[in-house]
């Protein structure tokens, strides 16, 4: 069994987020960029568990991107992924990556498709279904647990109050949420490895966006905040029925 | 313009996001001489035409409950039958399957996650939603025929007027999924965190799982769903779906409060559109009073059960 693994690109966590051109355009300049974190820390990581224990054959990685994401796409072979994969294109919206994604899977032989729940950037978590219909596959989401057993996926799903325990025929499509594995740091050995690594460039054919990003705004500063004495928390009580009437 | 929108039930009633959608339809309608049809499974005659009362003009109503791939197909059997031209649902996790689904099988534009109305011109729709998890806003547009706008939960309150819908029947073909359930579970008597109204959350600051006693007693008076940090889904104190934050859930409840925990960056990306915050720590010097409403310097310990008690005797009284 063959495993594909999404990878997208996100401004670090701690990225101060400015824009430039009236508003128009995310500010790059001085970005540091990761890997999504449930890309990375939950997908590739269970990818490359599941090929350690011999229950699949390879694990590949994928992102549409531009060539200036080569050196982050490596970091996935860092952490033991073989194969990369880079779609040539600028990602402008959730349907256009899903679809070159899928034109890009209908010519390979996955069995097994791996995305995080969503990204921390555009925060859409549109990609995984997206996929799925387009692929005509199922899908599974979110996904918190993942092990392959006689060749089937079987999985365990948290929503709220809710967990469930599911077991699916491949192909499928997954979105990997927290539990399904822990952040894994590159070894040096890994480290060598990536910088060797090829990436196996793809050109899609054009898709155009359906949604455009028209403009960005930043929010509006927080007022002061009110401050009430240790020793009379009742207060708060008082001030979140009468003032702030939330409660 | 025909506005379908899809309502989701549960043991028998319309759920609280359900009926946001409804409200978020008829509004939306309302500046369009829209007629807002609604889409429910699972519920009774009456339920399904008491959604009137929340602006739908008409009810479709299927006996069985298919699951989120039958509901995708209900869904565009629909959109069909009805020309709409705007399908409005709520952006949870049963919206997550459906919206993306839809947008793919349709070419239609689906903008996710939206946190206001939109603005409609012509074929143009446009509408703000949060980006960077929390970070900024965005306005998107779009121009495809059919449109799909996945509203994100507590964007709006549900709002209950006079009236009732007309009910007809629908039986659309549905397949069903072939993903297995093998076993739910479910955790009685707990508010869900992504629909909760009010949050109460606790960090690394309560030193053990053995002391989240007073965290769930407060919610509990405050009939609110309980969150943590991710330091302490990390380590097993709470579940992980009570990770809130920019790697975990992202919330926006009425009133979230923070006990012992810090506020760092990437906590707060996920709680910081919730419409009042109040911080509980001891430290002054912790930055999550910067993002703060009210707060409170002291002991988690000795603050919590009194603030408690303070709320279940304000309920006493109401
Ligand atoms: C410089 C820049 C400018 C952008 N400008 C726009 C813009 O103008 N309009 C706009 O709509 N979007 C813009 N985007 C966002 C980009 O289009 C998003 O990556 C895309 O919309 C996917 O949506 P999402 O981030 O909401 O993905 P989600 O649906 O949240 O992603 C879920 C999962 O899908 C997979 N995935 C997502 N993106 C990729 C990818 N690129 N390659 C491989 N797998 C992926 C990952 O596994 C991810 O965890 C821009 C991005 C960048 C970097
Ligand atoms: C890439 C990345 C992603 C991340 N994503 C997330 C995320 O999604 N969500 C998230 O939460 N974190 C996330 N983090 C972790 C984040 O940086 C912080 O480490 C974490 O939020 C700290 O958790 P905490 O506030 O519970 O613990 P601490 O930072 O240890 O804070 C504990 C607080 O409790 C207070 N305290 C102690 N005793 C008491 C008492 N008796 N009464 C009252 N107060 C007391 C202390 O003063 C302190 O402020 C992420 C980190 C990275 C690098």
């Amino acid at each position: 069994m063959k495993i594909l693994v999404c990878l997208s690109k996100v401004p670090d966590t701690t990225s101060k987020i400015s824009f430039t051109d009236n508003n128009t355009r995310f500010n790059s300049q001085g970005v540091q960029y990761i890997l999504n974190p449930s890309d990375e820390w939950y997908a590739l990581v269970r990818a490359i568990e599941l090929k350690e224990a011999k229950l699949a054959e390879s694990v590949s990685a994928v992102m549409v991107g531009g060539a200036e994401d080569d050196a982050l796409l490596r970091k996935a072979v860092a952490i033991g992924a073989d194969t990369l994969y880079r779609i040539n294109a600028q990602p402008m919206d959730a349907y256009s990556v899903a679809r070159m994604l899928a034109d890009f899977i209908k010519t390979q032989d996955f069995q097994l498709v791996l995305t995080g729940r969503e990204t921390i950037d555009y925060n859409g978590g549109e990609v995984p279904a997206l996929l799925a219909e387009m692929l005509g596959w199922e899908l599974a989401s979110p996904v918190n647990k993942l092990d392959i057993v006689e060749g089937k996926a079987r999985m365990e799903s948290e929503l709220g109050a809710l967990t469930q325990v599911l077991e699916a025929d491949l192909p499928l499509v997954i979105s990997a949420a927290k539990g399904m594995a822990d952040q894994r740091i590159p070894n040096m050995w890994g480290i060598r490895n990536s910088r060797m690594a090829v990436i196996q460039v793809v050109e899609p054919q054009p898709v155009e966006p359906l949604v455009r990003f028209v403009n960005y705004e930043l929010p509006p500063a927080k007022g002061q905040v009110k401050m009430i004495p240790a020793d009379q928390p009742e207060l708060l009580v008082d001030l979140l029925h009468n003032e702030a009437k939330v409660i | 313009m025909n506005i379908l929108v899809f309502a989701e039930s549960q043991h028998g009633a319309i759920k609280k996001s359900g009926l946001e959608a409804v409200t978020y339809a008829a509004r939306t309608a309302s500046q369009h001489q829209g007629t807002v049809t609604c889409l429910v499974a699972g519920v009774d005659e009456n339920v399904a035409s008491g959604l009137g009362a929340y602006g739908a003009h008409k009810v479709l109503k299927m006996e069985s409950h298919p699951d989120a791939l039958g509901l995708s197909d209900a869904l565009s059997e629909a959109i069909a039958a009805t020309q709409a031209r705007l399908v409005v649902l709520a952006y949870d996790a049963l919206g997550r399957h459906l919206a993306p689904r839809l947008s793919a099988r349709l070419g239609a534009a689906l903008i996710s996650g939206a946190s206001g109305l939109p603005e409609i011109q012509g074929d143009t729709l446009r509408v703000r939603k949060s980006v960077f998890s929390g970070k900024a806003f965005a306005t998107l547009e779009c121009s495809t025929p059919i449109k799909i706008l996945a509203f994100s939960p507590n964007t709006l309150a549900p709002e209950k007027k006079e009236g009732t819908a007309e009910v007809v029947s629908f039986s659309p073909a549905t397949r069903n999924s072939r993903i297995r359930v093998i076993k739910t579970e479910e955790k009685q008597g707990e508010v869900a965190l992504p629909d909760a109204e009010i949050v109460v959350s606790a960090g690394r600051g309560l030193k053990g799982p053995e002391n989240w006693g007073i965290v769930e007693d407060l919610a509990h008076a405050l009939n609110a769903a309980t969150a943590c940090s991710r330091p302490v889904a990390d380590i097993g104190w709470r579940p992980h779906h009570e990770h809130v934050g920019q790697t975990g859930l992202t919330v926006r409840p009425n009133l979230y409060i923070a006990i012992g925990i810090s506020g760092a960056i990437q906590h707060l990306a996920g709680v910081n559109q919730s419409k009042v915050i109040v911080v509980i720590n001891k430290d002054p010097e912790a930055p999550f009073f910067k993002a703060a409403d009210y707060g409170i310097v002291g002991d988690a310990f000795e603050v919590v059960p009194r603030i408690t008690e303070a709320v279940k005797k304000l309920k006493a009284g109401a």
